[in-house]
């Protein structure tokens, strides 16, 4: 048996850590600070206050009004309540929507969900890249589309879409248009007016705040369904008792995202860059997947040839790196990941691909581990297989 | 997820690689499913004359229950006889790895079809009778091929291009 070494956290795309300067700040909301913010009295109002605080630290990040944020459970809820929340309250102004074909699965799923119930569904095809073309968009609007939703970038393959040139269309022909910027929001600068964002969704646990926290930006004047009955919590938008000590947690993320966004995203695509170029040279028979350059600063994806990626992930495991084949939620899944086959990758080949994401606590001396071990297990699992490389 | 035996096969796999001149070869599963598994045999004879699988070896492209699933059916046949090999079915392949979570079962499957397909290919070769229950499994994975063959054509010609397997 191999010793364990050293564990290196290399899935930030699936998940952060809670950085501790954020832990710390969302302490006292736990057991001090415990009332329902709704309630009249004071222990009420100091987190009512607190809440709409941060409602505001967020809402700034992204230059909207603190009126248009919802808080969610999840980015999942968040997209769930944009799509078939506005698809519901829309449909005397139409019941055609579009969405892009390498969405993750709660926004497709929510899409195929309406679609069942009698709305006309556009899957847009991507290029090779993962790449949306804007003209696309353009040329499948209809007299009753009303929503559009392309993510801001792709959670397996890092891909950053033309968002705001597909929110200018969706603005001129006077449509909703919903991005899930769950892989962006305190990583890359938005704008939702300069955009032209009606909705957005933004995830607490890829940037370092905690689980059970996210939200939803939400246009002011555009109708919304509630997914459920209940209250008046988010000005009924989202009834349910408000989690403050994960919201007060999120907005501080916020805030130290912003902080360090730029030197953040350098540091990221120094490591994200030497990784690919390194892999590149010294394996062969590796493809990066997604674009070379509109890519998200701590995503990396290659795709091994003759291997399969679950063998790939286990083995890294092994030396204590964590790693990801595609999106982590298809792990229990044996398909292979829909977003590489709408890049056009065939099934074999999707089968070998691996994600590497880095984050905020991920040193150059973690990559140069990475670095010394992937040939040799690359090199291992390639003797075992049929597919051998070329003499 | 997997079993401690499961991961043991897995990372230090028994008996793989190519077998230059085997007696026998299966070859199972595709590419589309992500699974394909070769197995390789050599015969030979026990004290009593009887034929056995005297080597075997594998070379598999597939996730973590396919390789562990090799490696531990080529433990199950090594030193069998052929009639005693031709009866390794899938639920023991599982019993050796502790269990199998459900979405892999396949595996262990593929496995076993693997040994019934390299023990048909030796006796085919060696114009020996085939009992008529083998007759019957291969007819069955023959036509899966097929079927497979014909839906993803340009794929199985790629897995043919990758493959550079000398005959």
């Amino acid at each position: 048996m191999i010793k364990k070494t050293k564990r290196i956290y290399l899935d930030c795309a699936a998940t952060t850590p809670v950085d501790p300067r954020v832990l710390k700040f969302m302490l006292p909301y736990f057991s001090r600070k415990f009332g329902n913010t709704v309630s009249l009295h004071s222990f009420g109002r100091e987190v009512g206050e607190v809440l709409e605080n941060s409602r505001q630290i967020i809402s700034r990040a992204i230059g909207a009004q603190s009126k248009e944020i919802i808080f969610t459970s999840s980015a999942t809820e968040s997209n769930n309540l944009a799509i078939r929340g506005v698809a519901l309250a829309n449909k005397n102004k139409g019941n055609h929507i579009i969405v892009s074909s390498i969405e993750h699965d709660c926004v497709l799923n929510s899409a195929r969900w309406l679609k069942d119930r009698g709305f006309e569904l556009t899957e847009l095809k991507v290029d090779k890249f993962g790449l949306i073309n804007p003209e696309d968009v353009r040329k499948a609007i209809q007299l009753n589309t009303i929503l559009v939703s392309v993510m801001h970038a792709n959670n397996e393959i890092g891909t950053i879409e033309p968002i705001a040139e597909i929110g200018r269309i969706c603005r001129e022909k006077n449509i909703y248009f919903h991005t899930d910027a769950a892989q962006t929001f305190g990583k890359i600068a938005i704008d939702v007016n300069r955009m032209n964002i009606d909705l957005l969704t933004a995830s607490s646990h890829k940037m370092y705040g905690p689980k059970g926290t996210a939200c939803l930006y939400l246009r002011e004047g555009i109708k919304i369904t509630p997914l459920m009955c209940g209250g008046g919590h988010e000005n009924g938008k989202r009834p349910s008792t408000v989690n403050v000590p994960a919201i007060v947690g999120f907005a501080k993320a916020t805030e130290l995202c912003l902080k360090e966004m730029k030197q953040e995203g350098d540091k990221q695509s120094k490591l994200r860059d030497k990784l690919i170029k390194t892999v590149l040279k010294i394996i062969p028979e590796v493809r990066l997947n997604g674009h070379p350059t509109k890519r998200l600063p701590n995503n990396v994806n290659f795709q091994f040839s003759f291997i399969e990626g679950e063998a790939l992930l286990m083995r890294l495991d092994q030396y204590g790196f964590a790693v990801s084949t595609g999106s982590a939620c298809s792990s229990r899944r044996l398909e292979a990941s829909h977003v590489l086959l709408a890049c056009n990758v065939k099934p074999e080949e999707a089968h070998g691909s691996l994600r590497i994401t880095i984050g905020r606590f991920t040193k150059e001396s973690d990559i140069n581990r990475l670095l010394n071990i992937l040939p040799k297990i690359v090199n291992d699992l390639r003797s075992v297989s049929p597919f051998k490389l070329k003499d | 997820m997997y079993t401690k035996k499961v991961l043991k096969h897995f990372q230090n796999p028994h008996n793989y690689g190519r077998m230059r001149n085997s007696d026998g070869i299966g070859k199972v599963g595709n590419l589309v499913c992500g699974d394909i598994m070769w197995l390789y045999i050599r015969i030979g004879k026990n004290t009593k004359k009887q034929e056995i699988i005297k080597d075997i070896k594998f070379e598999t492209f597939g996730c973590v229950a396919a390789i562990a699933t090799s490696s531990a059916i080529t433990d199950l046949a090594k030193g069998k006889t052929i009639k005693e090999a031709l009866k390794i079915s899938k639920e023991k392949i599982i019993n050796t790895l502790g269990g199998l979570p459900p979405i892999k079962v396949h595996c262990s499957v593929l496995a076993a079809d693997a040994l019934i397909e390299a023990i048909y290919d030796y006796l085919k070769k060696n114009k020996r009778d085939i009992p008529r229950d083998l007759e019957k499994k291969h007819q069955i994975l023959q036509k899966e091929k097929e079927i497979i063959s014909a839906k993803y054509k340009d794929w199985v010609e790629t897995e043919e291009k990758m493959h550079s397997h000398e005959q």
